[in-house]
């Protein structure tokens, strides 16, 4: 089976986030970047088919940071066959509609029997590459996936819905998958065999044509606003208990 | 006439190839009875992996004399030691595999005791190395890994705000990069210091204990990365290689004479680690340190502590790097400090555990033995009893304060000598 995954770099949340100075983005500046953790996910999943169906993975990003190299080492560390950039003059806050439209003509090259990604990513959290990249190629799309298991003209998956429930979809291929979760946890990719890679891989890169325009722009990006604050209460166990009854009781939740 | 002898008919002696008496098979080859088995009665190929690897070789010198199991910290508190491993390894157990590949914390009593110089500093690391490339390696271990990769210290902390702990240090701390002049002296703070709520404590006590004195130093702040060495023991010589060569880097940018350090780890990453990959500096720890500073710190301590403290001999400051008298020296300086040592104390100290990797391996090791070495340790203070147990690892402090709890010595004090020492500055005017 050919399988290919879609990745990006997202801004390392263990950092402060800072605001531009026009006050409608990052400050990309003073960011550092991680790879998705959803595109970890899609991407262990991806091996997790190959070693049981055999075939190969293509691990496939748009080479938005300049730093795009050291995750697509690191997903050949971890079993990846073949990694691929896309390169040209791009936004680093590229929605996810030209990301999509950049990746799509990037993958539809490798004649794929399944493509993976993440079902969502920390920057937009809008989930749109995966359906939109579903819509591109002409292939069907299932989200929030926990299982992907290999069958002979298509694939088994698990997909999450809402209050713990599952369902099992059978999809014929080609499909693309968004994944939520990959069935085992992501392996560990020893840091001695991504340096052994980043001397020897080649990464394939690919010109992206022109920069995608998107149809929706950002007006104004801020940081969460403080609606209240909590009222601490100290005192005796009684005086506090008395307090709290009150209160439950002049919000309506407790009748006395 | 001797009874017996008379008695034995050996025409009356049958030998049968099997036998069963009572429904039991007792059938076996009688005359092997009395020969040893020898080696190659086993196939050798699990102990050949291992020592066929650069750094595995000794394991294979081991004679079996056990001296080994006599002060392996790990076997008190579970069935370790090296020569319990090289017996398995012998006999067909994949130490690869095995969950005893994890439970070495490199702490080298064994190394000290051994007549044969099995050296598991190398073995376990080469070792690990292969377990970790086939990708098995314990989950808690496996997200230190993978947290220093990504933020260049094991908490997961952001790079960043490395150096925001200087702003609790309650003294100015100079950050090279800002003082833009040549210093005496490097102080590589280190990971635990600089974001551990307890290790900064022990990292301002040092800040406010260098400035009464008036050492002319500098800290890397967010130059500064985890020195890996640690990573490396637990089996991620990539990881540590990659650490290595930032810190070079930032060590060589600015102009200093001596580099004092926090914790042993890292003391002995520089001192014999990093001289490999072409760093070769004077790296002092800061329990010397402040020894050759005694004459001028030993007249500001002037407020007795009136406790009874016993000393933790770190494993890399005592027996890796051969440093006993400079951590005890400065505690006696201390006025009203009565100084009591433990029966495992010196070259024969009991570890902590966190060596080699056991710092991201507790819930591991817990697992596989019958209480933590930590707890061992808080034990034997208490038997002794202190009412303080002085450290001077940064690795220690959580260490020892979580044991003290879980074994309910709640009394127990844990303190890094940097902690006691500007204790006992407080008296100053």
């Amino acid at each position: 089976m050919i399988l290919a995954v879609a990745i990006k770099q997202v801004p390392n949340l263990t950092d402060d986030l800072e605001i531009s100075a026009d006050g409608t983005g990052l400050d990309y500046d003073a960011l550092t970047y991680v790879l998705n953790e959803f595109d970890e996910q899609a991407l262990e999943e991806a091996v997790l088919v190959k070693e049981a169906a055999g075939g190969s993975v293509t691990v496939v990003g748009i080479d938005t940071t300049g730093e795009l190299d050291g995750a697509l080492h690191t997903a050949l560390a971890k079993g990846a066959d073949r990694a691929m950039k896309v390169t040209g003059d791009f936004d680093r806050d590229l929605g996810s509609e030209g990301q999509a439209q950049l990746l799509a003509e990037a993958i539809r090259p490798l004649a794929a029997d399944l493509l993976l990604t993440g079902v969502q990513a920390a920057d937009d959290r809008d989930g749109q590459i995966g359906p939109r990249l579903a819509a591109l190629l002409g292939w069907p799309y299932v989200g929030v996936v926990t299982h992907v298991t290999p069958e002979p003209g298509c694939v088994r998956v698990h997909k999450e819905y809402a209050g713990g429930l599952l369902a099992e979809f059978v999809v014929t291929l080609p499909a693309v998958i968004g994944v939520q979760a990959s069935h085992q946890p992501p392996r560990y990719a020893p840091v001695s065999k991504i340096r052994q890679i980043a001397k020897t891989a080649q990464i394939e890169s690919v010109a992206g044509q022109g920069t995608p325009a998107s149809s929706s722009s950002v007006r104004r990006m801020f940081k969460p606003e403080a609606a209240g604050q909590a009222e601490m209460w100290a005192g005796e166990p009684e005086e506090v208990a008395g307090k709290i009854a009150t209160l439950l009781t002049a919000k309506g939740l407790l009748k006395l | 006439m001797a009874v017996g002898l008379d008695k034995v008919k050996p025409e009356a002696i049958t030998e049968e190839r099997q036998l069963i008496v009572d429904g039991m098979d007792i059938s076996g080859h009688w005359n092997r009875m009395f020969e040893q088995r020898v080696i190659w009665d086993y196939d050798t190929s699990q102990l050949d992996r291992v020592t066929d690897l650069p750094g595995g070789e000794s394991l294979a010198w081991c004679y079996g004399c056990a001296k080994c199991t006599g002060v392996c910290p790990v076997d008190i508190v579970g069935d370790y030691s090296p020569r319990k491993i090289h017996r398995k390894t012998q006999m067909g157990i994949d130490l690869f595999e095995s969950p005893d590949l994890w439970l070495c914390t490199t702490c080298r009593n064994c190394l000290r005791v051994c007549p044969k110089e099995v050296d598991m500093i190398q073995i376990m690391p080469a070792v690990r190395e292969q377990a970790v490339l086939a990708g098995s390696v314990p989950a808690e271990l496996q997200k230190a890994f993978e947290d220093t990769a990504k933020h260049g210290n094991p908490l997961g902390q952001p790079q960043r705000k490395r150096a925001d702990w200087i702003k609790k240090a309650g003294a100015p701390v100079p950050v090279l990069k800002d003082v833009k002049r040549p210093v005496d002296l490097l102080w590589y703070v280190g990971s635990y210091p600089s974001y551990h709520p307890r290790g900064i404590d022990a990292a301002a006590a040092a800040a406010r204990i260098f400035h009464a004195l008036g050492v002319d130093y500098g800290i890397l702040g967010i130059e500064e990365k985890d020195d890996g060495d640690s990573q490396r023991l637990a089996g991620e010589k990539g990881l540590f290689e990659m650490l290595a060569e930032a810190n070079i880097a930032a060590f060589e940018k600015y102009t200093w004479n001596r580099m004092v350090v926090t914790g042993p780890h890292e003391f002995n990453a520089f001192k014999n680690e990093y001289p490999k990959l072409g760093f070769v500096r004077p790296i002092v720890h800061y329990t010397r340190l402040l020894v050759e500073y005694l004459d001028r710190l030993r007249p500001m301590l002037t407020k007795p502590l009136n406790l009874k403290v016993t000393f933790h001999d770190p494993c890399y400051l005592g027996r890796h790097n051969g440093e006993y008298d400079a951590p005890r020296q400065l505690l006696r300086a201390i006025p009203g400090v009565e100084l009591v040592e433990m029966g495992r104390c010196r070259e024969n100290g009991y570890c902590c555990g966190g060596g080699g990797g056991g710092m991201w391996l507790d819930s591991f090791t817990k697992a596989h033995t019958t209480m933590r070495l930590s707890e061992r340790r808080v034990r034997e203070a208490v038997e002794y009893g202190a009412d303080v147990l002085a450290v001077c690892c940064p690795f220690e402090v959580s260490r020892f304060e979580d044991a003290a709890k879980s074994t309910g010595h709640d009394r127990l004090i844990v303190r890094d000598i940097l902690e006691l020492l500007d204790q006992a500055l407080e008296g100053q005017p």
